[in-house]
């Protein structure tokens, strides 16, 4: 377009001469508006005034409280004139000054007169304003009017009510739910967008009851919804009902899937997207449902318009990550798009093919995308970098290609995340791929030459320290890091130090070089550069080349098996508060605070009124810890190994609500009884729990705290303390009673009357169970884990689990049992697959740690065995966890 | 949180991002700032896009967001990620359409600004708090519209010198075309 050159002097022209707006000013128009005081209205002038008021709030202006309340009143003596187009302008100004309720009476009045007009435009537009500045108490006085409104045969005023209902519902349930005659009423109207808005209205009347949206669902499937909108609705309620029901088992014929597949045919795009959208969101689908959907949602690939180009490889993109063999059908045409104009659709194409893609066809793919990654924007990247990684997992023969790519792009412009993706990818690829390990460290040194970002070359040069001296030729390493320490910053130089060091206590031949190179580093001018440099001279044996010692090795390599975020917490706690000794590290809990976790893995879709789950309770073993602590009776029990997450006690909603925490000590063990009073008369005291241990040999009572008051609604505790055998996963049963005084409250003045009447309350039983003494700690490399472990600790056996209802659920139930920690993401079964291996760690009671592989297999008559093997520190604590498993 | 399709918000920019007329339904954005935010984030990302001949799409912040240009005013309309694309462009295509109708085929930034209160009647006739309530552009345009034939009707309302400056006003438009 050759615009450019006029525009700019059009631009000029424009914007000095024609905008009405120009110059425009708050203070003036709140001056003009005085215009609507006038005996004799303006209507044109009015009209402007209004629109410069809505110009300036849509500008981002904003009304003082006094301002808007004179304005509104002025406006108010607007309803006087009779102009169609000045009453709507009117109608919007209310909307948009949201008076408050004293005001609202005001325009009540004018408002009931046009809702009760001839004019169709009137009704609608007051129910519209009137509905949205109302509150309850008004809203009673115009729900007759309302109700009307429904089935008015103008179908404006009809939506305009039923839209308003919507809204309403939020603020006063009570009085929409009763006007569901006529609502139902409006569903069946001729009007299309009147049946939509009834639609959706009455479901939401109706969304807590699960029968009655069956039977609606029921009856508008068999056909007569008229418009696009209201179809696409009505395919929504469809799948929330079949999401609840589930599968037919006899027939594995799934309800309502006639009518979704239906719509795949209906000649309105929205709909046949929505439905296909519908189908490749139901859980478990087969490959036989998804067929159709695919197909059309193919179809809508080539379309010339982008929105359904990009609707379609949107939802293709999720369809392939758990139906990766339904997609390659689309390969052919989803290639063509990787030339889209629309970068977003390329990406998506590209992520696609890459997650379906087979082996010969990746070199291809390459290719293709070498030449779109130059024209796309960063975060674009990052979603192509991130797919070819998991690509490279999913076929590691052909590494070589998908590693030179990534150098490649490495070596190109760049940001942080962009670049921090194609390192940790490097990264990953290097530890699970052997082959690709030397190549992969190349890349990185020769980054790091160029690296303009310190966080990354600190990265690569702690990997480096790692997994360069366990290569055939570490020397030609050293180059490398050395130029580090001559060119960086000081943070860079320090960690370049340590990496020196490490190839020194791994490398002997290579030690006396490092020790020169080191010695070097003494001069330098920061001080953290020359104390590591210090450190490692003495601690590798200052220039004798003997044998690095074991505890050396440990200190240069040994992990920090402690959560950061943990030990940022108790640094901060005892730096708060310093003691005379030292800061120990084995204080630090190790419990994984795994709650952020579990949200970002929660599906994103947000949970639909019924299926809504109440949030899981927080784990607090720091608020443990210190409650526990501050008890003197337990204050000699040692440190907290694991604190369990709270078993109810009681039913919901009973008088009192019981629950318990187990907090595990190497020799004690600790119920902590959280009780709550429901009952307002009522005031508790020395509340106690009285534990039958029959049932648990090993355990012996040795002191309860007892509660002194518990008043209505504040929740507080009781403890009841044992001994058991030290380091031994004891196991038993626990049934409990509550035991308190009631003293009767009155509720008026809160006063406690002063006798008291004792009282027992029956409370369920608890177990300890052999998970209780587990630790879930999660590490971050399991293999190497695995393979660091003494191969001697291991214990393998294998079990039959019978039948089970699929393989993830007897996967979940072994995990339970065992109160391990699930790693690199293998508690997820795919579906239909057949066998699957699932990696646990922990900590086990006395601080050892386990590691579990667990291999499933399933057969065809849903028999699922197990092959477990357990390697950890001690062979006795490999054997306890087959005993566990055994028992379970 | 219901099931209904719904709009998180219609905006109307110049070609260098400044308002025309925008309207939220949806809190993601609370204050004033937060929406200039999202404004400039949208129309800097959309801008070197071909948006001319079709409705284009865009992810956004977890939002998905399809507009349109013509001349200098940018089309946008917001929707949440789970929304159907298909319906969001219909909306948008509706509110294009709706204002091609009302500025009888004129849209740019200059008309659009002096007839601001059709087009913000527009806006107010396609959705009502996030939930569309007509969708056809001849069905808006015609309930914006009916006041702009209304209002010249009842002579006897007006003063002669109202009348007057109407008829000047006319003329000198129809001049200036």
């Amino acid at each position: 377009m050759a615009q450019p050159l006029v525009k700019k002097d059009d631009d000029r022209d424009d914007e000095v001469d024609y905008s009405p707006f120009l110059g425009i000013e708050k203070g003036a128009v709140l001056q003009e508006a005085r215009v609507f005081n006038d005996p004799q209205l303006d209507t044109r002038r009015c009209s402007q005034v209004i629109t410069k008021l809505l110009y300036l709030l849509n500008q981002g202006e904003t009304l003082t409280k006094v301002e808007a309340t004179e304005v509104f009143f002025a406006v108010t003596k607007l309803f006087q004139s009779k102009d169609i187009g000045l009453r709507r302008m009117v109608y919007l100004m209310i909307k948009e000054l949201s008076p408050s309720a004293d005001e609202v009476i005001i325009v009540t009045s004018s408002l009931m007169k046009d809702m009760n007009s001839r004019t169709d435009m009137y009704r609608a537009n007051a129910i519209r304003v009137l509905c949205r500045i109302t509150d309850g108490t008004l809203l009673t006085q115009i729900e007759r009017y309302l109700k009307q409104a429904i089935v008015d045969k103008s179908p404006v005023v009809a939506s305009a009510a039923l839209v308003s209902g919507i809204h309403l519902l939020q603020t006063n349930p009570e009085i929409v739910k009763r006007w569901s005659n006529e609502v139902q009423e409006a569903v069946q109207s001729r009007a299309a967008l009147v049946q939509f808005h009834a639609l959706a209205l009455l479901h939401q009347i109706r969304q807590n009851d699960r029968l009655a949206v069956n039977k609606l669902v029921t009856s508008l499937t068999k056909g007569s919804i008229r418009s696009p909108l209201a179809q696409c609705l009505l395919i929504r309620y469809t799948s929330q009902v079949i999401r609840e029901s589930g599968v037919n088992p006899q027939t594995g014929d799934r309800p309502f899937y006639d009518y979704l597949e239906g719509c795949l045919r209906h000649k309105a795009e929205m709909v046949i997207y929505e439905a296909a959208k519908a189908i490749t969101e139901l859980s478990n689908v087969t490959a036989r449902e998804l067929t159709p959907a695919i197909t059309v949602l193919q179809l809508f690939l080539s379309s010339s318009k982008p929105v359904l180009r990009f609707a379609a490889v949107r939802t293709l993109n999720k369809v392939a990550m758990t139906h990766p063999m339904a997609v390659t059908n689309c390969n052919i045409d989803m290639e063509s798009l990787i030339s889209d104009q629309n970068r977003s659709i390329a990406t998506l194409a590209i992520t696609t093919l890459l997650k379906t893609g087979n082996e010969s066809s990746v070199d291809r793919l390459m290719k293709q995308i070498t030449n779109f990654m130059s024209d796309i924007a960063d975060e674009f990247k990052i979603v192509v970098v991130e797919a070819i990684r998991s690509l490279c997992l999913k076929f590691p023969l052909k590494y070589r290609s998908l590693m030179n790519f990534l150098s490649n792009i490495l070596r190109e412009e760049g940001g942080f995340e962009y670049k921090k993706a194609i390192v940790d990818s490097i990264v990953i690829l290097i530890r699970d791929i052997p082959d690709a390990k030397e190549s992969g460290l190349l890349h990185l040194c020769e980054f790091i030459e160029d690296c303009e970002f310190t966080y990354l070359s600190t990265q690569i040069l702690h990997f480096l320290g790692n997994e360069g001296p366990k290569t055939s030729d570490p020397s030609k390493y050293i180059r490398y890091i050395y130029n580090r320490v001559i060119l960086e910053n000081a943070t860079v130089r320090a960690s370049a130090v340590s990496t020196l060091a490490k190839f020194g206590a791994l490398v002997d031949p290579l030690k006396p070089r490092i020790f020169v190179l080191l010695r070097r580093c003494l001069f330098d001018n920061d001080d953290e550069v020359r104390d590591r440099a210090t450190l490692y001279l003495n601690t590798l044996g200052d220039g004798s080349v003997t044998e690095t010692d074991k505890a050396v090795k440990e200190f240069l390599f040994g992990s920090l098996d402690i959560p950061l975020t943990n030990l940022e917490t108790s640094l901060k706690n005892y730096l708060r508060d310093p003691a005379e000794e030292p800061f120990d590290l084995y204080s630090v809990p190790k419990e994984v605070k795994s709650q952020s976790f579990a949200e970002k893995k929660a599906p994103s879709k947000k949970p639909t009124g019924l299926s809504a789950q109440p949030a899981a309770p927080t784990s607090a073993p720091d608020a443990y810890e210190r409650l526990l602590s501050s008890i003197p009776e337990f204050a000699s029990f040692g440190k907290l190994f694991k604190s369990s997450a709270p078993v109810e006690l009681t039913e919901a909603e009973t008088e009192y609500a019981v629950n318990v925490v187990k907090h595990i000590f190497d020799r004690h063990v600790v119920f902590q009884y959280n009780c709550t009073n429901t009952i307002p008369e009522q005031c508790l005291e020395n509340v106690t729990v009285i534990v039958d241990a029959s049932e648990a040999e090993e355990f012996a009572e040795v002191g309860t705290k007892p509660l002194k008051s518990l008043p209505y609604d504040t929740p507080a505790q009781t403890f009841v303390a044992f001994e058991k055998p030290e380091g031994v996963p004891a196991v038993g049963k626990f049934s409990n009673v509550l035991r308190f005084t009631v003293k009767e409250v009155d509720p008026s003045t809160g006063e406690a009357e002063d006798d008291g009447v004792e009282d027992e309350y029956q409370l369920e039983d608890f177990e300890v169970v052999a998970a209780d003494y587990i630790l879930k700690l999660g590490v971050s490399n399991f293999k190497n884990a695995w393979e660091n472990m003494d191969p001697a600790s291991e214990r393998v056996d294998e079990y039959g689990l019978g039948p089970r209802e699929s393989l993830a659920e007897a996967v979940n139930a072994v995990i339970i049992l065992l109160g391990m920690h699930p790693c690199e993401g293998t508690e997820v079964v795919p579906s239909n697959s057949r066998s699957h291996t699932c990696l646990l760690s922990g900590v086990y009671i006395g601080n050892v740690k386990v590691l579990v592989r667990l291999s499933f297999g399933i057969d065809g008559t849903k028999e699922v065995a197990m092959k477990l093997a357990v390697r950890s520190e001690d062979e006795s604590v490999s054997e306890a966890i087959h005993e566990i498993v055994a028992s379970g | 949180m219901d099931l209904c399709p719904s709009v998180k918000n219609i905006l109307l920019l110049d070609s260098e991002g400044k308002r025309i007329a925008v309207k939220y339904y949806s809190d993601d954005w609370p204050t004033n700032s937060a929406k200039e935010a999202f404004e400039k984030a949208v129309f800097t990302k959309t801008q070197k896009t071909n948006a001319r001949t079709e409705v284009e799409i865009a992810m956004f912040e977890s939002n998905i967001v399809v507009y349109k240009f013509v001349q200098d005013l940018h089309f946008y309309v917001t929707g949440g990620e789970d929304e159907n694309e298909v319906f969001l462009a219909t909306v948008l295509q509706g509110f294009f359409d709706a204002v091609d109708i009302l500025l009888r085929g004129n849209v740019d930034k200059k008309e659009a600004l002096e007839n601001l209160d059709l087009i913000l009647l527009c806006i107010d006739g396609i959705v009502d708090g996030g939930i569309v309530l007509e969708g056809d552009a001849n069905s808006i345009a015609s309930k914006v519209a009916s006041h702009s034939i209304d209002s010249g009707a009842p002579f006897s309302e007006q003063t002669i010198s109202q009348a007057l400056a109407t008829a000047r006003e006319h003329l000198t438009r129809s001049l200036l075309k």
